[in-house]
């Protein structure tokens, strides 16, 4: 007979959470703190939706996501989280460019980006300061009319080689174009340039692991390949879920599944005409493709940096970035040091892709262009990593195919939703009660930091409702 | 409660969000943000905490009324008097 995952559970409890991304972890957290019951719901067989690791024979770990977030990941762990998980983040300090418009290593804050603006790209410091004072004063409720690519007109126009040192990496870190709202940009930006860029020590394994632990001592309930099939619905208010074909009792119910999803386990019948146009119209963003290459026990490579963020594009073009035509790729290196006693080395490599271009591939022809995209990888690598090849001794590849079967996103996505996805998200709870959605939209709540983040203010909203 | 005593309970919400901050030379009349390090989620958590703590609640129209200590005592006043 299968495993009963979910032995012992109780009849009843104040919310249920599904998916255990970062925003689902830390509401879990919050909740528990609160003094409430919760029961927290993955369908995967481990804690952490796209913060998420994986083992291959040689000894290797490969990091999914851990490519780097802003400072204020520090400030965010303490608050929610325990100050032994905010002690393990320490700071990446070798961020590179390579693409035809320029060459330049940089430790991503706004000390150094003024100081390369001024003098590498020739910028007077008037608009400088001005372009950051801006972008840092921006809230996720302002105004939302202007978009990424004005606001850098407004400060520099016709400077396509700025644009790319400003948006490029941004474009890696939530998916947003230059026709997204400024402020998805401005925010990102600015959390990132508040101190530059910061990793934990000890790799996403360790960090989830903590959690986990933190979890466990706060009371949550934490159940693994637990499916969460249904939402069920009494009276127009949550009463329960359905699991692995179980219904358990709870008052409140809050989602880290896609809010699509999310929409779909309740039942569109149960939520106005208007607001389930407003979700469908709700556009998902892109997905993404990796190629995880793993260095031979006992090899070694030179520091190279950190994050270095190539493109052979001629320049920034958000529909290239994602193109399965692919040009532009971020390596994330991972040196010993990330596992502070391993002597492993490996690099993922990341680029955004669009769904659609991988959905529909037969399965040879998905397999070609998985080997495709592993070899013009490894090219690209040689680059700045000679002879690299000679050391690999593992190489495979995630499509936007392989994020959605881990995360079961719609398409892939693995940067949730376009803008108009904030408001669907927030204002789910007025249309069905006791039904809350945390996770990556609007572009701002994405990230390590927006999702975590995103996950305390919502379960702020369902303490409110469970006190009522 | 007192505008003092308000004044008092926002400062130790901020020491608790921020605790690296000094708070000794605070002044009153001047934008938060420009004395401290507060990012727009510290601020969020000062609302969080002020409805945990208190029971008030500041819709998100009114965020801007807490910009310095100064405004958000006289923003807080009479909805916190009768505590």
């Amino acid at each position: 007979m299968a495993r009963d995952w979910l032995k012992g559970i109780r009849p009843a409890y104040d919310v249920a959470i599904i998916g255990s991304g970062l925003g689902g972890l830390t509401a879990a957290n919050m909740l528990a703190r609160d003094g409430h019951s919760v029961l927290l719901l993955e369908h995967h067989f481990k804690l952490g939706g796209l913060a998420t690791w994986f083992h291959r024979k040689g000894g290797h770990i490969f990091d999914v996501s851990l490519h780097g977030f802003p400072v204020g990941m520090i400030k965010t762990c303490r608050k929610y989280w325990s100050r032994e998980i905010a002690d393990s983040i320490v700071q990446l300090k070798g961020i590179r460019f390579d693409n035809p418009q320029f060459n330049l290593t940089t430790t991503f804050d706004r000390e150094d980006f003024t100081r390369i603006m001024r003098e590498h790209f020739k910028v007077p410091q008037g608009p400088i300061e001005e372009f950051f004072d801006t972008a840092r004063s921006m809230n996720f409720y302002d105004d939302q009319s202007m978009t990424t690519r004005q606001l850098f007109e407004k400060f520099f126009p016709g400077r396509g080689d700025v644009v790319r040192l400003l948006m490029e990496p941004i474009a890696y870190a939530n998916g947003s174009t230059l026709d997204d709202p400024a402020i998805s940009y401005g925010i990102v930006f600015s959390n990132f340039m508040s101190k530059g860029v910061y990793t934990f020590q000890g790799g996403t394994d360790k960090i989830i692991g903590m959690m986990q632990a933190e979890l466990l001592k706060n009371g949550v309930d934490i159940r693994t390949n637990a499916l969460v099939e249904q939402v069920t619905v009494e009276q127009g208010r949550v009463s329960g879920i359905v699991v692995n074909g179980q219904p358990v009792k709870t008052r409140s119910v809050l989602s880290n599944a896609n809010i699509k999803s999310t929409i779909e386990m309740a039942g569109e019948t149960n939520f106005s005409r208007d607001f389930v146009e407003e979700g469908n119209r709700t556009r998902l963003n892109n997905s993404s493709c990796q190629v995880y290459i793993g260095i031979r026990k006992g090899e070694s490579i030179d520091y190279v940096g950190d994050l270095y963020f190539t493109s052979e594009a001629d320049e920034f073009d958000s529909d290239k970035l994602r193109s399965r035509d692919i040009t532009s790729r971020t390596f994330s290196f991972y040196y010993p040091s990330i596992r502070p006693g391993s002597e492993m080395y490996s690099i993922v490599a990341s680029t955004n892709a669009n769904y659609d271009d991988w959905a529909e591939l037969s399965s040879e022809q998905y397999h070609k262009s998985k080997q495709q995209l592993i070899k013009t990888t490894l090219d690209s690598l040689e680059k700045y990593v000679p002879g690299v090849r000679e050391k690999v001794d593992y190489v495979d590849a995630a499509t936007p195919r392989t994020f959605e079967r881990y995360t079961l996103h719609p398409c892939g996505t693995s940067f949730g939703t376009k803008f108009e996805g904030l408001k669907t998200s927030m204002t789910l709870p007025q249309e069905l009660p006791g039904l809350f959605h945390t996770g990556s939209v609007g572009i701002i709540m994405s990230g390590w930091l927006g999702a975590a983040n995103y996950g305390v203010i919502v379960a702020n909203n369902v303490d409110k409702y469970l006190r009522l | 409660m007192t505008k003092e005593q308000i004044r008092s309970a926002i400062l130790q919400i901020i020491s608790e969000i921020a605790p690296d901050e000094e708070l000794g030379e605070i002044k009153d009349d001047v934008r938060l943000r420009d004395q401290l390090e507060l990012d727009s989620m510290d601020f969020l958590d000062i609302v969080m905490e002020l409805r945990k703590r208190f029971g008030v609640e500041v819709p998100e129209d009114d965020y801007m009324e807490l910009a310095s200590l100064q405004s958000s005592v006289t923003y807080l006043e009479p909805r916190m008097s009768h505590l």
